[in-house]
């Protein structure tokens, strides 16, 4: 099972020659004919949705905003980039060989308004900015906060007003804000071009005000064009609002190319790097080996076979906590340290991971969760042992790590489980889920039956019967909520993660968000109290 | 076949002066080399760089670009010989090659003039003087005029008596300047005052002589040899039928379609030309043939012609050797019964001049220049390399291709072959014309006059193909390449190297990334839609049509080729990518796509193409015809400049209010520098907001 790998310029014959982790599957066996089918359907399915999601708000609304002359937001983003660089969508990426965070607005969805979940999504996005110390590039063409909703987006902490909050606190911190206004900038709008370092604006197109032409006629009877109260010449040329008058949208997206040019920004990558390697199998595999049955084990380390360089990982306690697999590995040239699910935790892999975090911690190695969990062992025997403070201990040495971290669930993520493996409440720097995964405190089934549980024994005390038909009609509700609240697309509606992929493009994703985290300068971990 | 050394002569020739440039002083110093005789090179200004004062062994400067007060000054060019030691000046073509009182000159400062005595020089000079001697000699000659009567009435009196058409030429006239046909009686004066006046502008001399004018004629030369001890001998015929604005552009050797025995009779009336002058060196008896292969002395060239290297290829000599050698006395390598035709041979001249624009001559840099492999069949003979300028102040000539075969047949399609590899960016060039002229079904069965190109017209000058959707596809595979290559250079250098961001390979969660190229083919946009595949390929629409499209850069000799395959249909084009234009050269032809230049930065720039205002080619802005401020219609004259020594009227592009002028009177502009700057009207919707 062990192939021949190009050996690698060392210094000392075979120093680097680790035998590659992984194994030919049995491409025959209907298990993996099975897995193969069921996950490349959920693979298409995403692809499916996602072809819907790209086109943004229907054909009549695409017509009449590219009739206007105006790029619709991906072609935009794709103007914007280096031709052919790859972009990690929702989130992120790369001008003029600097990455770079995007925020662009769609009008042809509700005229670009912000309902709730546009106001997180564009918080997560400066999140990623200020974790990652990433240049923000606004392509602004949206009507504002969604009148409507306003309730819900305006007054809280984590509402409209914190996107100007966190413009003037990433620009402290050194990120660069630049604004390219494409459409309307109305209201507290108007405050993303003007709390930009630099702003771009297009003639005839966009516009900045604080009380748009309808307002401005409620409050004072004073008739104005958009154009007159806040287009480019008023403010090019006299407000001074915007720096650099552009005549198209071409032209304003060259000009922020010109903006990221001379952001003098130059990348401090504080890791080694070696040359890539492919790994030495199929990534597409992965639909086999995994498939859509999360009850069906797998071997996790068929999975980093799949996605580390050249297969290569060197594993850390192969025989201690064998249900938790760590090691080091790189992807993409970048170091990693790697823990994934082989099962459920148990006291010995819960301090087998606290002991990997800080090796990774100590030699500033990103950490990469993959995470399939059902969670920690219960019973008496455990909680006896402890496992109560052994997970403990993972918690905390996942919550303070400061290395960039980044999870993808690839399979279940239930209970403390998500949290010992970083879940989003640990905050990652990104998050990925594969789309036959699952998030909930515990699975449906169970959950059920806990609930089934106690309402028979209540019924018991009562001396009231409760049928099996009884039973099965108050379960049935329950895990069909829990499948819904917990599919991957529920999920990522809500923000819970940065996006479904597909399993073959997990090696590419981690290798792009590591590209993106190493972006940031490297923070001391100062770990708190492990319970021992 | 040996050569002759014979001892004794009037000189040594250790060191040569080539008083010339380009091409020709490289191809005089190549073999100087060979024979190792040191060779200097004399420059101008504007050859300060060029490859003849590289390859030479010693360089002076002589003076500005204008040829006047360089390569024609005659006391610059002794002054070098003198100071340099040169035993001899081999005068190349042009310039001072036929000048009497330079070979005089020469002479009397004891130094060896390459070429005939300077009597032969003025005897075969004045075209009246020539054919008389001819004449006497023994020579066919046409019937004509010559004589020193020139009043029109005379003139016209003569013409009518040798019959109509007739030419008008000038007798000091050269090169088609100075040069008229009258069909008939009616149209004698206007042509012979129109002769006149370009001759007096030309030669400061408007005497005229009137000969009989062939229809459709051939143009056959037969080069010659003479040495000082009496040898004259000939390499056979050329054919240099085919001609535009008079001068040759392809040549052979021998005549197609001519028997032996008209051969030796072209031959021996040759030989008996030179012998009538005491011919020494090498020099060029121009007959005109007509259709029943009757032949007329036209002139003697008294020079080593640019076409010598056909004569070279089918007799196996180098004549510039023979030169030399008989300038030092030597006796000739080879006299009659030792020459020996053998197989055929073609030049195509590739001059800098754009063939749809009735061969104006142009100028600029090579930015471009690749060439098929030299061998011993295939001469390249040039004096530019890649990144040199081909200059407006001389003749615009880039190179001369010549190749050799068995026969003609096999000859014609080495010449294709090599002409196909032969590709330029940067200037027009005629490669395009040559390749169709020498495809031509008349030009393969030998039927060349020099009407060829006019009756052929239609055939040479195809309606441009717009390039094939395979081919926009290519260019845009290029471009995606060159970006990915700039890209991958980019990363590897940064602090990151390997960063996948670097990989331009389009990716996007999910979807596949589509993208949308404009790209200028002709004067129409087109839209190509790329999408990047995972496996590396792309797929691309143009139109309705969709390319499935893969491929490489592979770099071979210098040059790039794009290993590429088309809906599974593989081709290899050389790919050159300057400025934002592909330019791609198959065996079918050549073709260009360009990334149009975007709105916004066409305001001031902006090529021909884009329809800017822009210099059509380097040369002085004569007159300014607007001034900042004024307003300008589509098509109205804003400048007029001169250049190649004639005047192109710059028209704006576009309406608009002319914002800035460039250029003074006077000043000289380069090929594609914007002359104005035009702002655009302002559409009515703005001008009524504001």
């Amino acid at each position: 099972r062990c192939r021949t790998l190009p050996l690698a310029c060392s210094r000392t014959y075979y120093a680097d020659k680790v035998a590659p982790v992984g194994s030919q599957p049995d491409k025959q066996s209907s298990e993996y004919q099975e897995n193969y089918d069921r996950m490349k359907v959920l693979v298409d399915e995403l692809r499916s949705r996602t072809d819907k999601i790209r086109l943004g708000g229907g054909e009549k609304a695409r017509r009449l905003h590219t009739s206007r002359g105006k790029l619709l937001p991906r072609e935009r983003i794709d103007r914007l980039l280096d031709p052919g660089t790859p972009f990690l969508e929702f989130s992120q990426f790369a001008a003029h060989e600097v990455e770079c965070v995007i925020v662009a607005n769609d009008a042809t969805v509700k005229g670009g308004t912000y309902y709730p979940v546009t106001v997180k999504k564009h918080l997560r996005a400066q999140e990623i900015a200020q974790q990652n110390h990433l240049p923000c590039i606004y392509l602004v063409d949206s009507g504002g906060a969604n009148l409507p909703r306003q309730a819900d987006v305006f007054p809280d902490r984590d509402h409209f007003g914190r996107i100007f909050f966190n413009q003037a606190r990433l620009s402290s911190e050194g990120i660069a804000q630049i604004a390219v206004v494409m459409g309307s900038c109305t209201a507290g709008g108007a405050y993303v071009p003007a709390m930009a370092d630099e702003s771009i604006i297009v003639r005839k197109q966009g516009t900045i005000f604080l009380g748009g032409p309808p307002l401005v006629k409620a409050a004072t009877g004073e008739e104005v064009s958009a154009e007159d109260l806040g287009g480019a010449d008023l403010h090019c040329k006299k407000s001074g609002v915007t720096d650099h008058y552009a005549l198209d949208d071409n032209h304003a997206l060259h000009l922020a190319r010109k903006a990221v040019r001379s952001l003098n920004y130059r990348k401090n990558i504080e890791v080694t790097t070696e040359p890539t390697e492919a790994p030495l199998y199929p990534a597409d595999e992965l639909y086999g080996i995994v498939g859509d049955n999360l009850k069906r084990n797998f071997d996790v380390r068929e999975v980093i076979a799949r996605i580390v360089d050249g297969s290569k990982f060197d594993e850390f306690k192969a025989f201690y906590g064998d249900t938790l697999v760590t090691g080091f590995s790189r992807i993409f040239g970048y170091p990693v340290g790697i823990i994934g699910n082989n099962g459920v935790l148990f006291s010995e892999s819960a301090k087998k991971g606290t002991h990997f975090i800080e090796l990774c911690c100590q030699r500033n190695i990103p950490l990469i969760f993959l995470q399939n969990i059902t969670g920690f062992m219960v019973g008496r025997e455990y909680e006896a042992g402890g496992i109560a403070k052994d997970g403990a201990k993972m918690v905390t040495a996942v919550a303070c790590a400061n290395v960039p971290k980044m999870t993808v669930i690839i399979g279940g993520s239930y209970g403390a489980g998500n949290y010992g493996m970083c879940g989003r409440a640990y905050s990652p720097r990104f998050l990925y889920m594969w789309p036959n995964s699952r998030i909930s405190v515990m699975g449906g089934e169970q959950a059920a039956t806990v609930l089934a549980t106690i309402t028979k024994d209540q019924r018991a005390r009562e001396g009231k019967e409760f049928t099996a038909e009884q039973e099965a009609a108050m379960k049935e509700p329950i895990v069909r909520r829990f499948e819904e609240e917990g599919s991957p697309y529920y999920s990522s509606a809500r923000l819970w993660d940065d996006g479904i992929i597909d399993p073959a493009d997990t090696r590419l994703v981690l290798g792009l968000s590591l590209s993106a985290a190493l972006n940031a300068p490297t923070q001391k971990t100062r770990f708190g109290v492990f319970r021992m | 076949r040996g050569v002759r050394l014979v001892s004794g002569g009037v000189g040594r020739i250790e060191k040569v002066l080539i008083a010339n440039r380009g091409e020709i002083a490289c191809r005089v110093m190549r073999t100087a080399k060979k024979m190792g005789v040191r060779s200097v090179a004399v420059y101008s200004d504007a050859d300060r760089h060029s490859m003849h004062v590289a390859m030479a062994d010693e360089s002076y400067h002589i003076g500005p670009a204008a040829s006047q007060q360089s390569y024609l000054s005659m006391e610059k060019v002794l002054e070098v010989a003198k100071k340099s030691g040169s035993h001899a000046v081999h005068p190349g073509y042009g310039f001072l090659s036929e000048n009497t009182e330079f070979a005089e000159a020469c002479k009397q400062e004891g130094i060896i003039f390459i070429g005939p005595p300077s009597s032969a020089i003025r005897d075969m000079g004045i075209k009246s003087t020539s054919k008389h001697i001819m004449s006497a000699a023994g020579v066919p000659i046409i019937g004509g005029y010559h004589g020193e009567d020139q009043s029109n009435d005379r003139l016209q009196a003569e013409a009518a008596r040798i019959g109509y058409p007739v030419m008008i030429k000038a007798v000091r006239g050269g090169g088609g300047k100075g040069m008229r046909i009258a069909r008939s009686d009616t149209d004698f004066l206007e042509q012979l005052e129109s002769a006149r006046r370009e001759a007096r502008k030309s030669f400061n001399d408007d005497v005229m002589l009137v000969e009989k004018f062939v229809e459709d004629p051939r143009h056959v030369e037969v080069q010659v040899f003479g040495d000082m001890h009496g040898n004259a001998v000939y390499l056979f015929e050329r054919d240099c039928s085919v001609q535009r604005r008079h001068q040759k552009i392809i040549e052979e050797a021998p005549g197609p379609d001519i028997s032996p025995e008209v051969r030796r009779k072209l031959g021996e009336a040759a030989v008996k030309a030179a012998k009538a002058v005491n011919y020494v060196g090498a020099g060029t008896v121009e007959f005109i043939m007509d259709a029943q292969h009757n032949f007329y002395f036209m002139e003697m060239n008294t020079r080593l012609q640019v076409e010598h290297p056909v004569s070279e290829m089918i007799t196996g000599t180098d004549l510039v050797e023979w030169q030399l050698r008989v300038a030092a006395g030597e006796r000739l390598p080879l006299l009659q019964d030792d020459i020996i035709l053998s197989g055929h041979s073609f030049e195509a001249r590739i001059y800098a001049e754009d063939p749809n624009n009735d061969f104006l001559p142009g100028a600029g840099p090579l930015l471009h220049l690749s060439t098929p492999p030299p061998d011993q069949h295939t001469r390249i003979e040039t004096g530019v390399r890649e990144g040199d300028e081909v200059s407006a102040h001389y003749d615009p000539m880039i190179a001369k291709l010549v190749v050799w075969g068995e026969d003609r047949s096999a000859a014609l399609k080495k010449l294709r072959y090599c002409l196909q590899q032969y590709n330029i960016v940067g200037l027009n060039t005629n490669i395009d014309f040559l390749l169709s002229l020498s495809g031509h079904p008349e030009f393969e069965a030998g039927n060349v006059t020099t009407s060829f190109i006019p009756q052929h017209y239609a055939d040479l000058f195809p309606a441009p193909r717009a390039p094939s959707g395979v081919t926009i596809c290519q260019a845009a595979l290029g471009l995606v390449l060159q970006e990915r290559k700039h890209t991958l250079e980019f990363t590897q250098t940064s602090t990151d190297p390997f960063s996948p961001f670097g990989s331009s390979s389009g990716w996007r969660s999910n979807i596949h990334f589509n993208r949308n190229m404009t790209l200028q083919v002709g004067d129409k946009k087109v839209d190509v839609v790329i999408t990047y595949s995972k496996d590396g390929s792309y797929s691309m629409q143009v139109g309705e049509e969709v390319y499935h499209v893969t491929g490489e850069v592979e770099l071979e000799g210098g040059a790039s080729f794009l290993h590429c395959s088309v809906n599974g249909v593989k081709s290899r084009p050389k790919l050159v990518i300057l400025n934002n234009t592909v330019h791609l050269f198959s065996m079918e032809g050549s073709s260009q796509v360009s990334v149009p230049v975007p709105k916004y930065l066409a305001g001031v720039s902006g090529s021909g193409a884009q329809g800017g205002a822009v210099a059509p080619m380097t040369g002085t802005i004569e007159k300014v015809l607007v001034k900042a401020g004024d307003k300008v219609s589509v098509g109205d004259p804003l400048m007029v400049m001169i250049a190649m020594k004639m005047e192109h009227t710059i028209r704006a592009p576009k309406s608009g209010v002319i914002k800035k002028v460039f250029f003074t009177e006077g000043s000289q502009a380069n090929r594609h520098a914007a002359l104005v700057e035009l702002e655009e009207e302002v559409e009515e919707t703005e001008a009524s907001s504001q």
